[in-house]
């Protein structure tokens, strides 16, 4: 009955994707609880934030500059149906700081940094140098998992804030330098409507969290890859779609959670 | 790469990275506006707010002087007990007036405050007495309604 | 075969889902010796290798090590057992983000706490002694297949191991590469005073470095012997292999239907 195997299909997907999230938390456990060897041995971690934050500054730097000016455009033009242009820095700086830095610096960095990951331990895996390490009595999950891991928590937040502050002059440049807002009105606005506990902090921490979020699951994926050509292609797709989706559903939790009723 | 050009790149992305933090603290948000003046607390009773919020701004003469700390219900007079907390460069005469005022037709509230004639100054933890509350759209309308029922008729 | 064994493996049963890769292996490697484990590509050589390393828990039987059970030792057990192994993996399995020197300097870093300096002799002698002390800043994808076996090679024996595996160690090399890597393999064997195990298909290269050699098919052991026993061999499964013959005992056709009814022929 295709009925029938269609819901046998469909209960076997959800079994799988439960089982998956189970898998990865254990993964996840794993890598906190060999952390330690990264933190005594530091260059490990700033090698790879060399490779997911620094290779990721240009595009971060520049989506957020591009973001922010169609803000200020988009911004003034709804604004000034009600005459108040003078919240334009307010509405840049909220939006920024609130969900589009950490959320538009998450999705790049998953797209950039994430895959990236994935790519390469999904390689390392393939070309057996995962399983050589292990015969070296190298736990890998702390040599290579690791360092990785708290590479991408230290890089988001960082990028998240660039972002935010690039865009912010973005929106400075469209909306006062372009077309004229006051200058003042534009930054004093800015300043009384922008909590530091309440926007800044809260933007900080969604980060943290989308950074955790976004490495798992690309070191995950990466770790988990079929070792071949077409499995470890497939983990870095899962990687982008899988935490790209996360992005925005734990978006909206955390949102819900941070700023309903302030 | 060489080691050392790693660590020059590196940190640099992580000064970039806290400074851009700074940046939106300081310029953007209000850490530098706010928290570094002295405040001293004053408070008082309003028989509606309206809409005001925490953290809404205390105005003198348009002049940010400081922020509504938290607002509560007193339930010995069924009024709205507000606490501000004002910057300690501004002192105000005991009989201040304080308003709940809307800038612009549909912007945010916020509390306007009247300096009177006194000598004394408030102290902190102080009340001020002399309040009008929130003008409320609604009120506004049933009383113009009510006025106009009650011109007599031609 | 006085010497006293290294690795002893006693009735070693594998079954992978439902399949059994190994039956009923017995093998004795001896200390110092070089003994191939030979057999067509999929008879479960590279299995029983695992085994070896404990990355694999038999179903039933034991591999011993230095007079140790490996599936009964713990995680740091194992990982103390395993700083004991080298293995050379089927493409060397360099780390690919690392410079030929970071790669043969890897162990040290990781399981010594040798100065820098003395890292870089040890490095410069293990690069020596395979050929590659100019190669040292290349990185793995800038080298070619042989040299990056020898590459590998020397990072397997960077701790002196007491024993060297190596899987398939002649896969896809050039003849001149391939009599390098076995001279190597030999001289490495005995300047260290190691065991070597070599797991390979290649029987030419092969029968001329090793002590002992053991033939598996279809997860059990066919045959064994000295070289010179398996050559002088009457038993057709050996003289199948050793001359490379097409059809023997090892079929040419992987079993199917009859021929004739696949052609839709009536007979």
């Amino acid at each position: 009955m295709a009925v029938q195997s269609t819901i046998r299909a469909i209960g076997h997907q959800i079994v799988n994707t439960v089982w998956r999230i189970g898998v990865a938390a254990r993964f996840f456990f794993l890598t906190l609880l060999y952390s330690g060897n990264s933190f005594r041995r530091f260059h490990l971690i700033i090698k790879e934030l060399f490779s997911s934050g620094v290779m990721s500054l240009i595009i971060i730097i520049v989506a957020g500059l591009f973001v922010g000016m169609v803000l200020g455009l988009q911004g003034y033009e709804t604004l000034k149906r009600y005459g108040s242009e003078s919240a334009l820095g307010v509405m840049v700086a909220l939006g920024l700081v609130r969900e589009l830095g950490p959320v538009m610096a998450a999705l790049l960095f998953a797209s950039r940094a994430g895959s990236a990951m994935t790519a390469e331990i999904g390689l390392m895996k393939a070309t057996e140098q995962i399983s050589a390490m292990e015969m070296m009595a190298v736990n890998p999950i702390a040599r290579i998992v690791a360092p990785r891991f708290w590479a991408g928590v230290i890089s988001m937040p960082l990028l998240a804030a660039l972002f935010s502050a690039v865009g912010i002059f973005g929106g400075y440049l469209v909306g006062v330098v372009q077309i004229g807002v006051d200058e003042g009105s534009f930054w004093s606005q800015m300043q009384a409507a922008v909590d530091f506990r309440e926007d800044i902090m809260n933007g900080a921490i969604k980060s943290l969290v989308f950074g955790v979020v976004v490495t798992v699951i690309a070191l995950f994926e990466g770790f988990d890859a079929p070792p071949t050509a077409e499995g470890v292609s497939g983990a870095t797709t899962r990687t982008v779609v899988t935490s790209s989706l996360a992005i925005l559903m734990l978006d909206f939790v955390l949102t819900a959670i941070m700023f309903r009723g302030a | 790469m060489e080691r050392t050009t790693l660590d020059l790149w590196v940190g640099m992305f992580v000064v970039a990275g806290a400074a851009a933090l700074v940046i939106l603290a300081m310029k953007v948000g209000n850490l530098g506006t706010y928290n570094v003046s002295e405040t001293y607390q004053v408070h008082a009773y309003f028989s509606n707010i309206g809409g005001l919020k925490p953290k809404a701004s205390i105005r003198s003469a348009g002049v940010l002087v400081g922020r509504v700390t938290s607002i509560s219900l007193n339930t010995e007079r069924y009024e709205a007990d507000v606490v501000m907390s004002v910057d300690k460069r501004y002192q105000f005469p005991k009989d201040t007036f304080a308003n709940i005022l809307t800038s612009g037709l549909l912007g945010e509230q916020y509390i306007g405050l009247v300096p009177g004639g006194d000598t004394e100054t408030l102290k902190n933890g102080e009340l001020i007495k002399q309040t009008q509350s929130a003008m409320v759209l609604e009120d506004l309308i049933s009383k113009f309604m009510y006025s106009k029922a009650a011109e007599p008729s031609k | 075969m006085s010497q006293p064994a290294l690795v002893e493996i006693r009735d070693l049963n594998f079954t992978y889902d439902k399949r059994p890769v190994l039956q009923g292996i017995n093998m004795t490697f001896p200390k110092g010796k070089l003994v191939a484990i030979m057999g067509l590509s999929g008879c479960g050589k590279t299995t029983l290798l695992r085994h070896i390393g404990g990355a694999l828990k038999p179903t039933k039987g034991y591999v011993k090590m230095d007079g140790q059970v490996m599936h009964d030792l713990d995680r740091q057990g194992l990982y103390a057992m395993r700083r004991k192994m080298g293995m050379l993996f089927q493409f060397g399995a360099l780390f690919t983000d690392m410079s030929v020197y970071d790669n043969v300097a890897f162990q040290m870093r990781e399981h010594t706490d040798l100065s820098e300096d003395l890292i870089h002799s040890l490095v410069m002698m293990k690069l020596h002694a395979v050929g590659l002390r100019g190669a040292q800043d290349m990185m793995p994808s800038e080298l070619s297949g042989g040299m990056a076996r020898r590459v590998a090679l020397a990072r397997t024996v960077a701790l002196d191991p007491m024993l060297i595996m190596y899987d398939e160690p002649f896969a896809g090399l050039d003849p001149i590469s391939l009599t390098v890597i076995g001279d190597l393999i030999r001289r490495l064997n005995d300047a260290l005073g190691a065991t070597s195990i070599i797991v390979t298909h290649d029987i030419q290269e092969s029968l001329k470095i090793v002590d002992y050699v053991y033939f598996m098919a279809g997860g059990v052991i066919r045959a064994e012997g000295t070289p010179d026993e398996l050559r002088a061999s009457k038993n057709d499964f050996v003289r199948q292999f050793v001359h490379g013959e097409m059809d023997g005992p090892v079929p040419f056709h992987y079993p199917g239907a009859d021929y004739h009814q696949d052609l839709n022929l009536r007979t």
